[in-house]
């Protein structure tokens, strides 16, 4: 921490600056009273000590207080220079990817006649004068010169530039992996690539913008939490302006610099230092996790999301159907099934084909493949595949309906067992599974059913736990998936979630959403698909996968550079963080403000009024210290949080009750009595310089 | 001191008692009233006559434009009123009232506040008394249910344009809970000795042969509204320490029953309206515990109160009528402070220095609990709104109260309402001592009591003024062209500003659409929530008023200490 801080110093110094001051009024109206209270230093001793109560306060305490309050200012300019420092740095290495590029520009580009552009008239122009709908070709080891979509060909592309992931991806023409990023490099093959972004405005400039911070802007809740620290702050000016007037009545006035420090200890300089720093390492924090947001205001949303929905295929399971359990029918054995089907399986490429073998052997078969075996493939009208066995066996494994097909054909099922390969066959697809019967035909043409492979789809693991702890902050999630209601129902109950939607289209999707909000509910999804778009545009937080189409990016509201779906449940948490930390530490800031009356209030008047000196609780040492302690406390505990600040407050998936007794209790009560204890540490301090 | 903590609890056990028992009934009475489609025949006949549609709604603007334009016209009919007394019947010889403390009075009766610069029996005549003051302790007290409705409804709209109409609310607030209200209690006062009589003044000789002038009036219909509508302006000058205005403990007991009895059935009707009566429970119990506690702690100080005389007497009982006692008065006191209503029967000028110093507070708490009829719901739940604004951001949502999210539109107006109290308080005591010719004023001829107490003094008028209670520190000659004038700006200030504020509010609120309620939303019905509501009234006005109470009654009160 203490290195990032002094690096961080020149900047700080160079914010002091009041046009850029005044932007933060809590900060500025510190600044003005360091000031002033520098310029009564200066004249103080040329025209001697203003008449003030009680007895005279020693020369060293103006300057005391003059240099603290510099201090403190300085010390909030710091915390938003580390935090915008962090950025500084990612924003460099971005930058190095934005040097212009050369790029082969199409002329008269024809999709119909010469899609590839192999005939085409070609033309080097350097990557800064490339327009909105410029085609241009980019080969294996060139960089693609901007933001694009693929209009035909195919190539493996580094994209470790943007997303620090090192293997590099596909991008193709069609589909949903079209979309390419400026500055990243294709390492195999050519692609025809048409440009998406007009110059200046690629996704690395919108990036290096963002992790910068000067595409920030204030979001709607630090609005207004910005106003209620402006009203606390003129409430403060106004109860300070107007002492004088009325102890003065009692003959009792109080000096400029003894007012400035009061106001400075009262207005919420805590919060007003920390601020504009917890924003923007609320957007680092996402950035870190390789999700950009396009604005704060969506990470904000985020926070308040109340309905999340996630696709089944790739985020709630794996998305490959894998073999769970083998169930023999009749009274075939377990041993002989599972030996059947990996037999069959051994040569059957498909990720289902080699969940089989794995299942298979997980119980124990180890067989070596038959020699002189013939693999019979699947075809579209079998509906079944297996081996051909050098002694004739038959081994089969496919669709109930045409193995049983299979089978009856040389001979047939026994009813019994034909009824219990049906309620095999039944059980598993209402479980949301795919039954593959196995069958074997041996030499002599003698047919029977082994049994049924249950086939399924494999929810992820730790999503069930990870489901709940959304419903614990009161987060509904909405399973979205093509299959069937019954699939759809027995998969949403094995992952947990909360409700689906089958047989999903886009425009299902897009419906969906828009009743949610019209219930008050605020939706995130992620999507990567052209077809997405509209629903990613309609949800409140949109996050679109970096693989995804330049219209699904466009139309969202962040975009997760590992295009990992359930991401979406870390930004929610992230937003949530942001926000907590901002009302903990305005809680932390005011509630300060009672142990700083009790250092104040006695000092300024405990001389004129002597009944007032029971409130120096704390028993500071005297009038200039105590209050020259609490100026300085107040400096020191902006320094203190900006590590909570930039890190956040701890988040913890329970219910808002629970959330809010803790931070109370944390931030509420020990904002009351940490400044009792610090001042009095301060004073003890303090007490020891002469004159005080 | 042990007998009378124990008259204290018991006389505050049945305050308690009585206000748990009206609670449902009354609150759900007026819920139905506000929210019912039908309207009486006399209202209907009202709503022809000043050319009203009453099925119409109104937006916030026109709703604020209704409430400014009503009240205008009765601060114009009440300054009148008083600037032809002579020419009136019933004027009982007095003349016509000086411009200033014309305009205080009418400003302070129309803004519920009932700060009273004058003494009534040597000021006004009855038709003044009747036809001016005992009307607007009606109106101003309906105008402020009908703000607190109109911000409840807000709460309760669905994407509405529209917070109710101001003539409908205002007359259903007289016609049907305040009017019946008044009617049981002056009968009930008039059975406890209360005069009503159009008789004027009396000279009789007392025992000792001196002559003496015993005045008469309307008493006891006026005073029922005094209570029933929280306003606290007296027929006489001793308010409700006067023997024909209270004159038995149990009369005293039941005014302050009065006193609270609508203010605290309010969260109730607050509740029904938006459907889940445990959000009126929460808000409810939030202000009985501030109840419950200061009329705890001025009881206390009161009877051990230090000095010679209070020692010798056994306790504070300067200022205090022997037929009330101490704990009578801390009750009534405690009750006419926390609720806005400012009738007094012993003098909070007497009373110790913290004990004194424990009835400013309960005004700078901002009149919420329970507050003003009206006023008291409205501004509980503006500090609701701010208390919700932090907790929200505590639990990671953006903040919402009722389903209504809490953005900067509504942040702007809840903090423009916390800050103007303070400030017209603030502004208004200071310009008190700084402007030279005003302070030689205010020294020489207001304060009673130089020193520490004197600037209590004009710090309780400011305090009191600005959050429309109307009680005074008596020492205080307020009478004055600078006090009538700044009181009277601060009272106007002090009522209108607030309104304007809760119903741009409402406005803002009632577009909205409610967001449902889930695990993560902030509950806001139990306990914690409670807490977190009694923190924030504390901590605003702590923290605002702790350096001028530190100057006033802390100096005065921890030196005897």
């Amino acid at each position: 921490m203490t290195s990032p801080l002094i690096t961080a110093l020149p900047t700080a110094a160079r914010k002091l600056d009041p046009r850029l001051m005044w932007r933060n009024p809590v900060m500025f109206i510190v600044e003005i009273g360091a000031a002033l209270t520098t310029v009564i230093a200066i004249t103080e001793p040329l025209l001697g000590a203003p008449a003030g109560a009680g007895r005279p306060l020693a020369p060293s305490f103006t300057i005391g207080i003059a240099a603290w309050l510099w201090i403190t200012v300085v010390f909030a300019n710091l915390a938003e220079a580390v935090a915008e420092g962090r950025g500084k740095a990612q924003a460099a290495s971005l930058r190095a990817t934005r040097t212009s590029t050369p790029a082969t520009r199409v002329i008269d580009y024809d999709e119909t006649a010469d899609a590839t552009a192999e005939r085409a008239r070609v033309v080097e122009v350097s990557s800064a004068d490339l327009t909105l709908g410029d085609v241009v070709i980019v080969v294996a080891g060139q960089v693609i010169p901007g933001d694009g979509d693929v209009v035909s060909g195919i190539a493996s592309v580094d994209e470790s530039a943007i997303t620090g992931e090192s293997a590099p991806v596909i991008r193709e023409f069609g589909g949903d992996r079209s979309a390419v990023t400026g500055g990243t490099r294709v390492l195999s093959d050519r692609i025809v690539v048409r440009i998406t972004s007009k110059p200046g405005e690629t996704f690395v400039d919108r990036m290096i913008r963002l992790v910068e911070g000067a595409a920030r802007q204030k979001t709607p809740n630090e609005i207004a939490l910005n106003i209620l620290l402006a009203s606390l702050s003129i409430v403060f000016v106004i109860v300070v302006l107007t002492i004088n007037p009325m102890a003065g009545y009692a003959g009792r006035e109080v000096s400029i610099p003894v007012l400035i420090a009061l106001l400075v200890c009262l207005i919420p300089t805590t919060i007003g230092a920390l601020l504009s720093a917890i924003g923007i390492a609320g957007m680092d924090r996402l950035v870190q996790r390789n999700v950009l947001a396009m604005s704060g205001r969506a990470v904000e949303a985020a926070g308040d999301v109340t309905t999340l929905l996630l696709d089944k295929t790739g985020t709630i399971t794996y998305g490959n159907r894998r073999a769970t359990a083998f169930l023999p029918v009749g009274d075939a054995e377990d041993t002989e099934l599972a030996r059947v089907a990996r037999l069959a399986s051994l040569a059957d490429p498909t990720p289902e084909g080699s969940s089989i073998v794995t299942l298979a052997e997980e119980q124990g078969q180890h067989e070596p493949p038959a020699r002189g075996a013939i693999v019979v493939p699947f075809t579209a009208q079998t509906r079944m595949s297996g081996v051909d066995l050098a002694d004739g066996t038959q081994l089969r494994k496919g669709a109930a309906s045409m193995v049983s097909a299979w089978v009856a054909e040389t001979g047939g099922i026994a009813p019994e067992q034909s009824r219990h390969l049906d309620e095999i066959v039944t059980r598993v697809s209402e479980a949301g599974g795919t039954p593959l019967v196995v069958a074997v035909r041996d030499a002599g043409g003698d047919a029977r059913v082994l049994g049924v492979i249950q086939l399924k789809d494999v929810v992820k693991d730790g999503l069930v736990e990870r489901f709940a702890e959304l419903r614990a902050m009161g987060i509904r999630t909405v399973m979205i998936t093509g299959d069937n209601p019954l699939t759809a129902r027995a998969i949403a109950a094995e992952a947990g979630v909360d409700d689906f939607l089958a047989e999903a289209t886009p425009e299902d999707k897009l419906a969906l959403i828009r009743a949610e909000q019209s219930g008050g509910n605020l939706v995130a999804m992620t999507g990567d698909g052209t077809n997405d778009a509209p629903a990613l545009a309609q949800a409140d937080v949109g996050v679109a996968m970096n693989t995804g189409t330049s219209a699904a990016k466009e139309a969202g509201n962040m975009v997760d550079l590992d295009s990992d779906p359930t991401k979406l449940i870390d930004i929610v948490r992230i937003g949530k963080q942001l926000l907590i930390t901002r009302g903990a530490l305005t809680t932390f800031s005011i509630a300060n403000d009672v142990a700083k009356y009790f250092a104040i209030i006695p000092a300024m008047f405990a001389a004129a009024f002597p009944g007032l000196a029971v409130l120096n609780v704390m028993a500071l040492h005297s009038s200039a210290s105590a209050i020259l302690s609490a100026i300085i406390f107040n400096a020191l505990v902006i320094v203190a949080l900006i590590p909570l600040a930039l890190r956040g407050v701890r988040y913890r998936p329970v219910s808002a009750s629970r959330i809010l007794s803790r931070n109370l209790l944390i931030y509420g009560l020990g904002g009351i009595i940490a400044p009792f204890i610090g001042i009095k540490l301060i004073d003890l301090i303090v007490s020891l310089i002469p004159g005080f | 001191m042990g007998a009378q903590l124990w008259l204290f609890a018991a006389q505050l056990g049945t305050v308690i008692l009585v206000l748990a028992v009206a609670y449902r009934p009354l609150g759900d009475y007026m819920a139905f009233a506000y929210a019912s489609p039908r309207h009486l025949r006399v209202e209907r006949g009202f709503y022809r006559l000043i050319g009203v549609d009453p099925s119409s709604e109104q937006s916030w603007p026109a709703y604020v434009r209704a409430v400014l334009a009503f009240s205008t016209a009765g601060i114009v009919l009440l300054y009148a009123l008083q600037r032809v007394q002579e020419l009136l019947p019933w004027s009982l010889g007095l003349g016509p009232v000086n411009e200033a403390l014309a305009f205080n009075t009418a400003v302070s009766f129309v803004t519920n506040t009932n700060w009273q610069s004058y003494s009534p029996e040597a000021t006004l005549g009855f038709t003044v008394q009747f036809a001016g003051l005992a009307v607007q302790n009606f109106l101003s007290a309906a105008v402020g249910i009908a703000v607190a409705v109109a911000l409840v409804r807000a709460f309760a709209a669905r994407h509405s344009s529209t917070i109710g109409n101001f003539w409908v609310d205002v007359t259903r607030g007289t016609l049907r809970i305040l009017l019946p209200l008044a009617a049981i209690a002056a009968v009930l006062l008039v059975a406890g000795g209360v005069v009503q009589n159009l008789d004027g003044f009396h000279t009789v000789t007392t025992l000792s042969g001196a002559t003496q002038e015993i005045p008469g009036g309307p008493v006891a219909s006026q005073e029922a509204i005094k209570i029933v509508g929280t306003n606290g302006g007296g027929y006489f000058n001793a308010n409700s320490a006067h023997p024909f205005e209270n004159p038995l403990p149990w009369t005293s007991m039941l005014q302050i029953i009065l006193m609270l009895v609508i203010p605290f059935a309010l969260p109730r009707t607050f509740g029904r309206l938006v459907n889940d009566n445990r959000q009126g429970y929460a808000i409810a119990a939030v202000m009985a515990t501030f109840f419950v506690v200061s009329s705890t702690v001025m009881t206390l100080l009161e009877l051990g109160g230090s000095g010679s005389a209070p020692r010798l007497a056994g306790a504070a009982l300067e200022g205090k009528e022997l037929r009330f006692g101490i704990v009578g008065s801390t009750l009534y006191g405690t009750s006419s402070t926390l609720t806005s209503t400012g009738a007094v029967n012993s003098m909070h000028d007497s009373y110790t220095a913290l004990g004194g110093g424990m009835a400013m507070i309960n005004m700078m708490l901002g009149e919420v609990a329970p507050g003003g009829v009206g006023s008291g719901l409205y501004g509980m739940l503006v500090i609701a709104v701010i208390a919700v604004f932090i907790a929200g951001l505590m639990v990671g949502r953006t903040p919402e109260y009722l389903g209504k999210k809490i953005r900067a539109r509504e942040m702007t107006l809840a903090s423009l309402y916390i800050l103007t109290t303070p400030a017209l308080v603030l502004a208004g005591t200071a310009l008190s001592f700084a402007i030279p010719g005003v302070q030689a004023d205010v020294t020489g001829t207001s304060i009673a009591n130089p020193g520490l107490h004197g600037f209590s003094e004009v710090l309780y008028a400011f305090t009191s003024a600005a959050n429309n209670n109307g009680s005074a520190f008596a020492g205080l000659t307020a009478n004055t062209p600078w006090l009538n004038t700044a009181l009277g700006v601060a009272m106007m200030l002090g009522r209108f500003l607030p309104i304007v504020f809760v119903l741009a509010l409402a406005g803002s609120l009632a577009q909205q659409d409610p967001v449902p309620v889930t695990a993560g939303t902030l509950p806001t019905h139990r306990v914690q929530f409670g807490g977190l509501l009694i923190g924030t009234v504390v901590l605003v006005s702590a923290l605002t008023y702790f350096p001028a109470l530190a100057l006033g009654p802390l100096a005065e009160g921890l030196l005897h200490s």
